[in-house]
């Protein structure tokens, strides 16, 4: 059974019941779920949660629908690194990767979609639909290809070739808008008045759907020992994700599985390419002015965010900060979290790790403070990216001859053979 | 009868059901004003105490958001269609 008692505007607070609605109908303003946290708090324990599956619906109490049978292919319980080798390079302290490559279709997408998914198909919806960047393209084609459902997906028509044929394999319908992001979003918040009996996971199912991007702030939490991070780093797109992980900590000290004094410092992650948010925190406005984008990092390319108020509230109201990196940064930041830790991110992953770095530089990310990193999706959907900048060291004939002619290995310091 | 208006789900209540109006005006604002009179009820919803778009309001003309153009003063052509359209989807 789920604890959701309704829907609220988070704008003039009408309420609504917990239907396929998303936004206000007086003030147009964004739907938020209502739990009833006294009832979770009685139900909810570090127990129950242990003994629950290895995936995001461990937590079901803390999520907007309930089902024995979830839409689910395994999202969530993704290992939560620690980064030594990372942050001796940046001149941190305790730092983590919470590496959410490793969901099941490579990134944090599908978490929401399983959610999402789980409450449409409870609603009695049998089209899953979507406007995407890729990664989302790639989850809900997925997702709704495992629980017989149609699906619809448009994205716009350059998005990397790796996310492209990610989603068409699934076999649903795949749909290339000729525009950027914000003119497929559009066009979709346009077809949900004309498709109603199409479940949009990231508008008329947007309120249930984002909600599971808290289970990133939970896992994060019970992986540290039921222990909050001081300041966790997070990449801003819509803002949406980034919102609902401030939201996930705040709701386990509500239901008392945190201290209820826990504070976490959260900051925003953005391409400067594309940084509504990061721009108005800059000028300390409260306007977030549209953008055209323009980045590598396409699943940031959001120049209308429809999050970034909040996004720059939660910043704002913790204490965090908010940067943005160029594409050569993003290259650079991908690189330097593969080659110190293992973890090959995609372009977005790539803006995370370039701005923990920049704002470790500039103090904004203290090295006495516990650091987590949110690395959202896998670095093979977005190859493209580092073409030209990584390469074979050498190309040889299969001769030792070549092999010395073209390569200098033997100093053993180099690559560790004094080990032996 | 100039310029046509997409209504959006949440407001269809306004027009009777209708999810298209054609209303008369040389700008976005005139075109908006014009269904406030065929239609009354929409400045509520669209407008602030201030008379400027809610910020979960999109209005687009001709695809685009009015906030690339001239906002609400940008001229509209014969034929062109406005669309209104809730801000918060996507990502």
């Amino acid at each position: 059974m789920d604890h959701v008692s309704g829907l609220r505007c988070r704008e003039c607070s009408r309420e609504f019941p917990a239907e396929a609605l998303h936004v206000c109908d007086y003030c147009f303003g964004p739907l938020e779920v209502v739990y009833d946290y006294d009832e979770i708090a009685r139900s909810i324990s570090k127990e129950s949660i242990a003994d629950g599956p290895r995936s995001i619906w461990r937590y079901h109490d803390l999520l907007p629908v309930d089902d024995s049978n979830p839409v689910d292919l395994g999202a969530g319980f993704t290992p939560l690194v620690r980064a030594d080798r990372l942050a001796s390079e940046l001149g941190l302290g305790e730092l983590w990767i919470k590496d959410d490559t490793a969901n099941p279709t490579g990134s944090f997408k599908d978490r929401v979609v399983s959610v999402a998914l789980t409450k449409a198909r409870q609603l009695g919806f049998k089209v899953a639909a979507c406007a995407s960047t890729g990664n989302l393209a790639n989850s809900v084609a997925a997702h709704a290809a495992a629980a017989g459902m149609d699906s619809v997906v448009l994205i716009p028509h350059d998005l990397e070739e790796a996310k492209v044929i990610m989603t068409a394999v699934y076999g649903g319908t795949l749909v290339s808008v000729k525009g950027n992001y914000d003119d497929v979003n559009r066009l979709c918040a346009e077809l949900t008045s004309e498709y109603p009996s199409w479940a949009f996971v990231n508008v008329n199912i947007r309120t249930y759907y984002a909600e599971g991007s808290k289970t990133l702030a939970f896992e994060v939490a019970e992986q540290l020992g039921w222990e909050a991070p001081d300041h966790v780093i997070v990449p801003v797109g819509s803002g949406s994700q980034l919102t609902k992980v401030a939201k996930g900590f705040a709701e386990l000290a509500t239901v008392g599985l945190l201290d209820p004094d826990t504070h976490v410092r959260v900051s925003g992650a953005q391409a400067k390419g594309c940084s509504p948010v990061a721009t108005a925190f800059a000028e300390r406005s409260d306007a977030i002015r549209p953008v055209k984008p323009q980045t590598i990092a396409k699943s940031l390319a959001i120049g209308n965010p429809a999050d970034g108020w909040y996004a720059l509230d939660a910043i704002r109201n913790s204490n965090g900060s908010c940067e943005s990196v160029t594409d050569d940064e993003i290259i650079d930041g991908i690189r330097l979290l593969a080659r110190t830790e293992g973890i090959f991110a995609e372009t977005a992953g790539g803006v995370t790790i370039a701005v923990l770095a920049k704002l470790a530089a500039t103090g904004a990310v203290r090295p006495d403070e516990r650091v987590v990193a949110m690395v959202t999706g896998h670095g093979l959907k977005t190859v493209e990216a580092l073409s030209g900048s990584v390469a074979p060291t050498a190309t040889v004939l299969p001769t030792i001859d070549s092999f010395e002619a073209e390569l200098d290995l033997r100093e053993p310091a180099r690559h560790g053979t004094d080990k032996s | 009868m100039n310029v046509s208006i997409r209504i959006p789900t949440q407001l269809r209540n306004l027009t009777g059901g209708a999810g298209e109006v054609t209303v008369d005006g040389g700008t976005v604002g005139e075109a908006l004003d014009a269904l406030e009179q065929l239609h009354p009820g929409f400045a509520g919803r669209l407008f602030d105490d201030s008379g400027q778009l809610r910020r979960f309001v999109n209005v687009f003309l001709a695809d685009e958001d009015v906030r690339f153009l001239d906002g609400l003063a940008t001229p509209v052509s014969p034929g062109q269609t406005v669309s209104i359209v809730p801000a918060v989807a996507g990502g």
